[in-house]
Order: structure tokens, then sequence, then C-alpha cells
């Protein structure tokens, strides 16, 4: 296996795209990746498109976008893993490029969940999970699913709706620095209380949006990266696990069993601690879909104990300063979620913020060199840990 | 059909007299849209030819699981082999007794498909026999507690009329 980094990316301005198609969308966040990144578009041996779909017009995604990008004839693929398709994406480029089979592959997220109405796609996804047992008779939505471990955790460990409510309120601060971010609005725990229930006991504000968006990320080999010069994050770790189809299946309604596998896995691949993460990581993104999938992230990773995720929130722990600073593009919740592009987006600003390029308010100190992206598909259903480094260490 | 779609189908049909083409104006981004003129019904057909018995049993009331000859393994939902041991030799049981609720939810904003009925509460209940089954909770929601004892109905789901099983507070 050789080693494996990151050498450009890019995601889109998320929100309502109305203003583009999806190989407009898609050249948006390829153009910006290839021209950081300094090569020319030949240069990039296989393509790896992830996309879950249903929702947009176009069946063979990877098919449109690399004809778009002026990529063919080189090979393509479209990848799914739910919510952590761009996670799943990322892992097949690096394992390609690691193998020896290409120097550089191009994994691109991407979704166009606007181009269906809202009815439709909150069906699309609640069908995201067992559609026979789970959603043809009970009509489970996406929220619906987390809100069931939202009422466990809060009933095992007294927890208030106001307490997740600060996760949003976090999460939108950091999102109004984020030009590229579907919601720029600051929000209060009042507003955030104010907000209809979606799912009891979730509201609007404990949800991320639908989303349309894009993100690319190019991965290199060493030789290609020495060659060329490039500036790097390599690929230190990644972890993988799936969960159940049927929630109904599992024991525990407090946290994600395959979230916890796979960090398990990334950190004994990229030889971190797994007793303190936290304190390894310069920052981490998590997959807060919703406001409860937040705080079970920071104790399936290990930052926080059993029950006391929810206190990181309200010492603002996760805030730049804090234990460690999470979510600093605003999360799912306000940069938003076009859910194939969500893990090249996590990990495309890892990138940046490992490398000092996003500035302003949202760029944390590095220190450590070490930062990590939480992708979780579904309702536990994929799950992906990804560690990046600036250094280059051993082979993943 | 939604709300939503109906509109921009009203749209969709003046654009069609004035400029001859099914183009509608997103009202907040202002942009051009085509509204697609070819529209796609699906309904899916789903083999349940190994798992029959279950649809016999409901019924007569009854909501089974299978269980492996073999090792023992309990299935819900059924499954007519043993992903565990290999076995294809299950035996059917039934989930009966009191259980306990795990979690609840109430569904509020509604899939497409689901949207003729008012907000439903959904569980899951841990059964005696040792399998999760989550359903809708019949009852007075209010009242409902995670931890609290519940058990299995078979009823009938209206206004589609077919049998169907709920959690029920005891």
């Amino acid at each position: 296996m050789r080693r494996v980094g990151i050498i450009g990316a890019s995601y889109t301005k998320f929100g309502e795209r109305f203003d583009v198609n999806m190989q407009e969308l898609a050249w948006e966040a390829f153009s910006d990746a290839i021209k950081e990144a300094n090569i020319e578009k030949d240069t990039i041996d296989y393509f790896v498109l992830s996309n879950m779909g249903g929702w947009s017009s176009e069946s063979l995604p990877a098919v449109i976008v690399s004809e778009g990008l002026g990529i063919n004839p080189k090979g393509s693929v479209r990848v799914e893993a739910a919510c952590a398709s761009g996670s799943s994406a990322v892992k097949l480029a690096h394992d390609i490029v690691a193998s020896g089979q290409a120097n550089v592959v191009l994994a691109l997220g991407i979704e166009k969940m606007r181009e269906s109405p809202t009815k439709t796609v909150v069906e699309y996804i609640g069908r995201a999970g067992n559609f026979m047992w789970e959603f043809e008779n009970f009509g489970l939505t996406f929220p619906g699913y987390y809100a069931l471990y939202a009422t466990a955790y809060m009933s095992k460990y007294s927890v208030k709706e106001e307490d997740l409510c600060e996760v949003a309120v976090k999460n939108h601060y950091y999102g109004s620095f984020n030009e590229k971010a579907q919601f720029r609005n600051k929000i209060t725990v009042e507003k955030c209380m104010s907000s209809p229930y979606v799912a009891w006991p979730l509201k609007l504000y404990d949800c991320s949006p639908i989303t349309d968006g894009a993100a690319a990320v190019l991965i290199a080999s060493e030789d290609f990266i020495k060659e060329h010069k490039s500036e790097t994050a390599w690929i230190s770790g990644i972890g993988y696990a799936t969960g159940t189809a049927n929630l109904s299946k599992r024991d525990d309604f407090t946290g994600l069993e395959a979230a916890k596998r796979a960090a398990l896995q990334a950190y004994a691949r990229a030889g971190l601690d797994p007793e303190k993460p936290a304190s390894q990581l310069d920052l981490a993104e998590v997959h807060d879909c919703f406001t409860i999938a937040e705080v079970m992230a920071y104790e399936d990773l290990g930052f926080a104990k059993k029950g006391e995720g929810i206190k990181l929130v309200k010492e603002k722990q996760t805030y730049k300063g804090g234990l460690i600073p999470v979510n600093l593009d605003g999360g799912l919740k306000a940069k938003g979620h076009p859910i194939g592009a969500t893990g090249e987006s996590m990990i495309a600003e890892l990138y940046h913020q490992l490398l000092g390029k996003v500035k302003g308010e949202r760029q944390t100190d590095i220190k450590k060199g070490r930062a990590l992206a939480h992708n979780v598909g579904g309702t536990g259903h994929y799950a992906y840990v990804t560690v990046l480094s600036l250094e280059k260490g051993e082979v993943a | 059909m939604s709300d939503e779609t109906e509109k921009l189908e009203e749209a969709a049909e003046e654009s069609k007299k004035k400029l001859g083409s099914p183009i509608v104006t997103d009202q907040k981004t202002l942009s051009s849209l085509w509204f697609d003129q070819r529209e796609l019904n699906v309904r899916y057909l789903v083999s349940v030819e190994k798992i029959k018995k279950f649809y016999e049993e409901i019924s007569a009331g009854k909501v089974m699981a299978t269980k492996c000859a073999k090792c023992g393994e309990i299935y819900f939902p059924p499954q007519s082999y043993c992903s565990k041991c290999g076995s294809d030799s299950m035996d059917w049981i039934e989930l009966s007794g009191t259980g306990e609720l795990l979690t609840y939810t109430v569904i509020n904003v509604k899939p497409q498909s689901f949207s003729h009925y008012p907000d439903y509460v959904v569980g899951i209940a841990r059964m005696p026999q040792g399998v999760n089954v989550l359903a809708w909770i019949d009852g007075d929601t209010g009242k409902l507690k995670v931890g609290m004892k519940v058990r299995l109905e078979v009823k009938k789901r209206d206004p589609e009329g077919y049998l169907t099983y709920w959690i029920k507070p005891e």
C-alpha cells in the first residue's frame, strides 16, 4: 500500500441551487479543486462520484458529471452510502491510489435535492432504512428515526430540548461566517425552541435542511505529490462500519454502534490514542444532521464519556478555544446537507483548515496537524471516520 | 400530487400558452426551471412468498417471528433463513406478552405517501421473546414514557383497510 494525500478540494455554495443544473453545479466544485491542486484535468486517472439521488432527474449521474467535466473516457463509478456517500467515495479513491492502480483520483459528491418537492424528498429519505418493515407501514422520516434516539437519550440522561438547541446555536454561529453556508443567520436557544416540531422532540432548528450542493476532493499518490510539490494533507486513517437496516434490531438508542466501531478503526490506523482522541486533534467535522446526532457523535468518537456529550455543548467546549472545535463550517445544520456531497465537503473543510487557508473567524489554530471527519449514513446505517494529517506518517 | 406540485403545474400550463415551453420561475431565486412533463408513479411488488405464514397468522390476530431450529436465533422481521448459522430450518413463534417501550416519537412532518394521516406516534418495544418491534403506538400518547409496559395488538389500518400491528400501552 502507498501513502495517499489530498492535493486540492472545494465545495460550492450550498442551498437552493435553482440557478444551475447538475453538470454546472459539479463544474463549480471541480474547477476550484483542480485550480487549487494546480493540475491539468487529464491527470485524473479515475473518477468516483457519490450521489444518493432518487429526488433528482439523472439516473446515471457519474456519466452525466464526467461528460460535463470533460474527464471521460476515464473510468468512473457512482457510490452510495446514504449521507456518508461522500466519505465512501474518498475511501474508494484512497484505496485505488494506495493500491497503485492510479496516481490521481477525483472524488466528487453532488446532490440536487430541490429538483423534487419537499414531501417527496422527505419520503425518499424516510425510505432510507428498511423499506418493507419500517417505512411501508409506519411512515418513518429521517428526523423521526433520529427522534427515536433523542427520546431515549433525553430520558436516560435527563437532557432538555433547550440543551439540544445549544448545538444548533453553535453551528449557526459558525455558519454565519461561512459564505458557502445555506444559512448565514445566528440563532438563539429561544428561536430554536419556538420553531415547530418536525418529529417530536426534534424541532425545525434541530434539523439540517434539504440542500443542493457539490464538493470535490483530489486524491494523489506520494510519488505524484513529491513530483508536483503539492500542498498536501495526508489521509492517515479511515475507519468504517455498517449498522443494522432495521432500527428495531438495535439494543441501544443513545449512541451509534457503527460510528463507535469506525472511530476505533480510524484511531488504530492513524496511530491515535483512543482514550484521548480530542487532545490529539486540532478540530473535527461531525455529522450533525440533527442536534442529537452531534451530541452522540462526541460520545461515539470518545470526545466525551457516555451521557456527558451534552456537557461539552453546555460548556462551549466545541467552540474555538475549547477542548476540540467542531463544525467550524456551520456543520450540516447551517452549512447544509446535500446528502452525497456532505462527506467531501467535510474533508474539503478540514484540508483547508489544516493548511490555514480558511482564514477569518472560522480558522482555528493548527498545532497538532491532525483533524477528523465523522460522516454517518442514514441513522447509523453506514459510518465513516477519516483522519487527516499534515505529517506523512506510516502507511494507513 | 402535493400542493407544491399542483401550483407548479398551473404555472407550467400558463407558460406553455405564453412561451410555448413549461418554464416556471422559482419565487425565491427567480431562476428559470423546466417543469418535467413526464410523471413517474412507482409501486413495488415485494416477495413475501417465504414468510407467507406471517400474513396467515396476522389475520388470526397474531404477530409472528421466526426462530432458527438449529441455533435458536430469533428474527423479527421474520426471516426464512438464519443469517447467523446459515440454517434454513426455521420455526414460527408468536410475539406475545408484556413488553417494554424503549423509545418513541411523533411524526409531525410526513412523507408524501403518509400525508393523509393525522400526526402519528412511532415507538420501539422490546418484547419478552428478546426482539424489538417498531410500530405505531395506539392509545393515550400524552401518557407515554420510556420504560412503560406495552403489548402488541393487531388491527386494521384505515383508510387502506389492511391488517397490521400496533404497540398498545397496558
